[in-house]
């Protein structure tokens, strides 16, 4: 194990040469790109033995790893924003093949209007693409979660793809202290690839994500559905192995942080998490009763997790950096779907948007209104975008 | 290997659901038969897919594979790389696709594919329209030609636009292999998927498959249809190996109308319109030759 300084870009690359992934296609964008150099650094230079291919586009990228996967090899690749909406298409036949593709999305802002930085917006509508997605909060934890979303999406029990999320540059482009793995660890941890299903194989011929008709289609959404709802417990048990070889325990499915006694809890996604984190220790210190729940995974949703988490708070937020327009933010959306038919106030505050900044006096706001509807019973507003202009707090 | 040769195991199986006198069929019967068992194809979403791969019967015998649409040749490289990590890297593969899925939505992934060499051989079946979606017009579809979106109506009837030439977009890659063939000159047929088997890199052959379905002819006649292509100059047979040219067939510049004369999709042109496209036809003859003398050495 060597600790270096490095990004969250190199970090996910150097999970992927550790994973000893054999096949990556990909295609650069703003704030990914770095990943995918990197990646070629370490072929160029016989440090990982792996097929680059460097296509044409996220499509292309997308469609060489299903197809590179679906003949049997492990396989990464990475993306962005308006190259994961490229991409969108082919999502769901990597999941509808049941194959342990693994991503590293920097998750950057969609357009209009153009923009590079930070946002959730652009992996929200991937949400029902069958893939499992995680929330990284540190450099640390993308490159221990690149391992971590191959032993989870290979496990025979799930055999589906999965995303790894940094936030752009705040992960992507922030040098950060980083344990880097070395090989023999991250073998003891990720054996050799073995393909969870059929694969092409000339020797053993099988046709892989053939037409499918009325009489088949119901069981093959059903064992889909089956295995994301069987994820969690692969994800609790893989976490556990983690923590037991590398002492990083990262959470399963959520992380929270004094939750226990809370009068309030925030729910956050991403790196606004280490931001709340400090600002519940400061009021901790105040006496104010905070508690702060790290949503790790974002499919499968932890919805029993944080059901139990909300009967006993006195109230409920959630931070968005997303919006589904005209409704509220899509985490808030979730929690509600959670929290049905409990009385505890909700609240959804959106922010940070296109990389606005999320301080920690907007965290502070945050509970300071948690802890008025916890003490009145009373929300003042459901959904508040935080330091709009012309817009009330 | 000559067509008497040819074995008589069908890789490509009795029971497929294509319709009678399918060129593409044809096509892949014999390829198939060329190519041998040590083969992965894959297809995107087309009449292919649709008629020898409905779950859970398949007409092929070797690993078969579908995507989407517009990425065959980027799921082809897929294969490869990964048969190459897996240590076979001896193994043919495949990417077949209609003229929609190949000169039309297809066309960035493919060009990314030849441009960066990649082994693996890609196949264009060229039916001239988007025949699995019911005969829409496609990029190749020749001038003139009636399609379910270039109906025949009182005030425009019939494609206004010539043909795409994809195999000389192909030679512009610079590729090991560029070659036409069809299914109607079955033995020049036979020779170029025995060579494009052999050599190493990006090969591209597009093979003129006749549709009866949707060209409106005879399903009796969709060989004699090939002949007629090509003798009219409306199909030219050649071959690009390693940038020298070859023209595998001279037409015997029979006047067009007899091709057309065959297909129900061209009934309504007129004597004009007949004109023009005998126009195209004999100009790109001429600069196919003249294409070819330049390119003999």
């Amino acid at each position: 194990m060597v600790k270096k300084v490095v990004t969250g870009n190199y970090a996910a690359a150097y999970g992927s040469m550790r994973a000893r992934v054999r096949c990556v296609a990909a295609y650069p964008i703003t704030p990914q790109t770095f990943i995918v150099e990197h990646i070629s650094e370490f072929v160029n230079n016989g440090e990982m033995d792996c097929e680059y291919v460097e296509v044409e586009s996220e499509h292309s990228a997308m469609s060489t790893c299903v197809s590179a996967s679906a003949t049997g090899v492990r396989t990464f690749t990475a993306t962005s924003s308006q190259g994961l909406a490229l991409m969108h298409e082919i999502l769901p036949i990597a999941s509808g093949m049941r194959l342990p593709v693994v991503m590293a999305v920097v998750n950057r802002a969609i357009a209009a209007p153009i923009n590079i930085w930070v946002e959730h917006n652009d992996i929200m509508p991937e949400r029902d693409s069958g893939w499992i997605q995680v929330f990284c909060d540190n450099n640390q934890e993308v490159h221990d979660m690149v391992l971590q979303a191959f032993k989870i999406a290979e496990d025979k029990r799930v055999a589906l793809p999965m995303t790894v999320g940094l936030d752009a540059f705040i992960l992507s482009h922030t040098v950060e202290p980083v344990d880097l793995m070395d090989q023999e660890a991250a073998d003891k941890f990720l054996p050799k690839y073995v393909p969870p299903g059929p694969i092409l194989d000339p020797d053993d011929p099988a046709v892989v994500g053939v037409f499918t008709p009325p009489e088949y289609m119901m069981e093959c959404r059903w064992n889909q559905d089956k295995a994301m709802r069987e994820a969690p417990k692969v994800i609790e048990e893989v976490n556990a192995a983690f923590a037991k070889q590398f002492g990083r325990n990262h959470g399963g499915m959520i992380d929270p942080y004094m939750v226990d006694d809370a009068d309030v809890v925030l729910i956050t996604l991403g790196t606004a998490s280490s931001t709340a984190h400090e600002v519940v220790d400061d009021m901790r210190k105040e006496g104010k009763k905070v508690g702060l729940v790290k949503l790790r995974f974002w499919r499968p949703y932890p919805t029993a997790q944080l059901r139990k988490i909300a009967e006993k708070a006195k109230a409920v937020g959630v931070f968005d950096r997303a919006v589904s327009y005209g409704v509220a933010g899509p985490s808030f959306i979730e929690l509600r779907n959670a929290a049905y038919g409990l009385t505890v106030p909700t609240m959804n505050f959106i922010g940070g948007l296109g990389g606005r900044d999320v301080s920690l006096a907007d965290i502070r706001f945050m509970y300071e209104r948690l802890l008025e509807a916890a003490k009145t019973g009373k929300i003042r507003r459901e959904i508040t975008w935080m330091g709009t202009r012309g817009v009330e707090q | 290997m000559k067509l008497k040769e040819m074995p008589d195991e069908e890789l490509f199986t009795r029971g497929h659901t294509a319709c009678a006198g399918c060129g593409a069929a044809i096509a892949a019967r014999n390829l198939i038969k060329v190519l041998g068992k040590d083969t992965v194809a894959v297809t995107p979403a087309c009449c292919l897919l649709i008629f020898s791969a409905t779950y859970p019967l398949a007409a092929w015998k070797i690993p078969f594979h579908h995507v989407a649409f517009e990425n065959t040749a980027a799921c082809a490289t897929g294969i490869k790389r990964a048969l190459k990590v897996r240590g076979k890297d001896d193994t043919t593969v495949m990417g077949i696709a209609g003229d929609g899925g190949t000169a039309d939505i297809g066309i960035q992934a493919l060009s990314g594919a030849a441009e960066r060499n990649e082994d693996i051989l890609y196949v264009m079946y060229d039916n001239e329209a988007y025949m699995n979606t019911g005969i829409q017009r496609s990029g190749s579809t020749p001038f003139g030609a009636w399609t379910t979106t270039t109906p025949v109506g009182k005030v425009k009837a019939g494609k206004a636009n010539f043909k795409k030439d994809m195999p000389q977009i192909m030679m512009a890659h610079n590729v090991p292999y560029v070659a036409t063939a069809s299914v109607g000159h079955i033995q020049d047929f036979i020779n170029k998927f025995e060579k494009a088997k052999k050599i190493k890199g990006f090969r591209y052959i597009q093979v003129y498959t006749p549709c009866p379905t949707g060209w409106r002819h005879d399903t009796s006649k969709t060989i004699e249809i090939c002949k007629l292509a090509v003798d009219t100059g409306m199909w030219t047979l050649y071959e690009s190996e390693n940038g020298k040219v070859t023209i595998n067939r001279k037409p015997k510049m029979t006047p067009v109308q007899e091709y057309l004369k065959l297909q129900g999709r061209f009934r309504h042109m007129t004597e004009a319109d007949i004109k023009k496209l005998q126009d195209w036809a004999t100009k790109k003859w001429q600069a196919d030759e003249k294409y070819a003398q330049c390119k003999s050495a």
